[in-house]
């Protein structure tokens, strides 16, 4: 009896820890980045574009890195959010086979382990093959690449949660598949549907080695596909290695920025979620 | 008059037979019973009438089901047509995620089933705009199920809020709305308590008036209360089969024997 008591408390001290731990991550990492970067953290910093002498610490912003990462992820999420749906619900049982739901679940899987400088130098070679130059559309492109993985993943395990009984009550009233998916599957899966579509953004908002070479980086905002674009994690990545105090503290406000973004993003998706969540079936 | 005439049906899952040679017919306007021990291939017969057996992988259907003399397992069958010539309740009443409302129309919707064609509806209804025709007739059927006095005040809320004995009327009322002629039940009061499994009872017999009911169950009383005929399977074989007074008052097989004694379960 004993032995057993001590087993449950030794269980439950290390989810505690764990779950300690997970929330310490969070905090310690806004902790970190407020205090260093709050002090340049201005309104200069979020409306203007770095000026002449910008990276040895005189004014400007890093609105440039703001909209072309806003840019770039609305692009990408558009994009991947396009592919990624039709390929989750395809992975359902109506349409192929077991066999070869789980093949595409397996290079989905390999994709998704894929580092993503790899996607950065397979797109670099692609542009380079089409005389392309880093440009905002190679940037949503490539990110596009490297959340579809992620995304349909998702999405394929909030589709396959939807109970078969549900989906053959569909089928005994006579829907066709597609009635079936567009009428029950998708509203019963809506919620982890947007879930897949945030999870697939944080891993593209925050990535910078795809974008190195594709996206390229520029003082400027972009006002074509094909010019280049900066990017907040790049801008993160550029000024934490200059030599410059006052520039790499604007690293941190850029980190800052790039986090408030996440949060906000996932707060809405929450409500979002919870919206849809209205009439799903438990 | 016999509605669906079933000539030596089998089917297996894989390597494993469920159903060997089943022929009979099934009369019309009634409640047909089938009964059997568990795994005897009840809900596999029942499936098949409908064609959601389809839904299965490796799933082998031999031998042919006429309903009022189509062959409905012809390949150029409309399955989606023949679907909703024959409703389907299911044991675990799943509800459709949408609000009670949409539950009942939305077979109609996608089926393209004019208000127009209810006799309940009136012809100022009938002409009237808009949603008017369509909320008559989700009314018209929860009425029919026996539900619309419980939810007639909340049908914009979700369905799955209801209970289980709800859910389950609500299913039924799902089924009525595409007029089916055939209404299959795989054992539609097992999950139920007893008031709410009553209810289901009390409507099927309402209801044979205008439809073949055929239900699945395991529990003898059930069917001896409701069923006009019955059907009795054993091992994926067709045991006996016919009219309820004749099937209990003298059966003619050994096997039926010792199933109604209760000696083989």
């Amino acid at each position: 009896m004993k032995k057993r008591k001590l087993e449950e408390n030794i269980f439950k001290a290390l989810m505690i820890i764990s779950l300690l731990g997970v929330f310490a991550a969070l905090a310690g990492i806004i902790m970190v980045v407020a205090v260093k970067g709050l002090s340049s953290l201005n309104l200069s910093m979020i409306i203007e574009t770095p000026k002449g002498g910008y990276y040895l610490g005189k004014e400007g912003g890093i609105a440039n890195a703001i909209v072309g990462s806003l840019y770039l992820m609305a692009g990408a999420t558009t994009l991947a959010f396009i592919i990624s749906l039709p390929v989750a619900l395809a992975l359902q049982k109506e349409y192929l086979s077991k066999r070869f739901a789980d093949f595409t679940r397996l290079v989905l899987d390999i994709l998704w382990g894929t580092p993503s400088i790899v996607y950065g130098v397979f797109g670099f070679v692609i542009m380079v093959y089409l005389g392309m130059r880093a440009s905002l559309l190679g940037g949503i492109v490539v990110l596009t690449l490297l959340m579809v993985p992620i995304m349909v993943r998702a999405m394929d395990e909030a589709i396959r949660l939807v109970p078969f009984e549900m989906k053959e009550m569909a089928y005994a009233l006579g829907t066709t598949r597609v009635e079936t998916t567009f009428a029950v599957v998708l509203k019963q899966a809506m919620p982890g549907i947007v879930t897949a579509v945030i999870l697939a953004f944080g891993r593209g908002i925050g990535d910078a080695a795809s974008i190195l070479f594709t996206a390229g980086y520029t003082d400027d905002i972009p006002t074509s596909l094909l010019d280049p674009v900066a990017s907040l994690p790049l801008a993160v990545f550029f000024q934490i290695g200059t030599p410059v105090p006052e520039v790499q503290a604007r690293a941190y406000a850029a980190a800052l920025i790039l986090l408030v973004i996440v949060i906000v993003i996932n707060i809405i998706a929450r409500i979002l979620g919870w919206r849809f969540a209205r009439h799903i079936v438990r | 008059m016999s509605k669906i005439k079933i000539k030596k049906l089998s089917v297996s899952y894989g390597n494993h037979q469920v159903l060997n040679e089943v022929s009979l017919d099934i009369p019309e306007r009634q409640i047909i019973a089938v009964i059997g021990p568990s795994g005897c291939g009840k809900t596999t017969l029942l499936k098949s009438m409908n064609r959601l057996l389809d839904l299965n992988e490796d799933v082998a259907v031999s031998g042919d089901i006429a309903i009022d003399g189509e062959n409905i397992y012809r390949p150029d069958i409309d399955v989606n047509a023949l679907r909703k010539r024959v409703g389907f309740l299911p044991q675990r009443p799943y509800p459709l995620p949408m609000s009670i409302f949409d539950n009942v129309a939305f077979g109609p919707k996608i089926h393209g089933l004019d208000v127009s064609s209810l006799s309940v509806v009136s012809n100022k209804e009938r002409e009237g705009k808009g949603n008017k025709g369509t909320q008559r007739l989700v009314e018209h059927y929860l009425r029919l199920a026996g539900l619309w006095e419980e939810v007639k005040d909340r049908l914009n809320a979700p369905a799955a809020k209801l209970s289980i004995g709800q859910q389950q009327r609500l299913a039924l009322a799902r089924v009525l709305s595409i007029e089916p002629e055939i209404i299959l039940a795989d054992e539609p009061t097992s999950a139920l308590d007893p008031i709410s499994a009553k209810l289901v009872e009390t409507q099927f017999k309402i209801l044979k008036e205008n439809y073949t009911i055929i239900f699945v169950t395991h529990i003898l009383r059930q069917a001896r209360r409701l069923a006009d005929y019955i059907i009795f399977l054993y091992m994926g074989d067709l045991i006996e089969h016919g009219p309820a007074v004749r099937f209990f008052g003298e059966p003619c097989d050994e096997k039926t024997k010792a199933y109604i004694s209760g000696e083989i379960s």
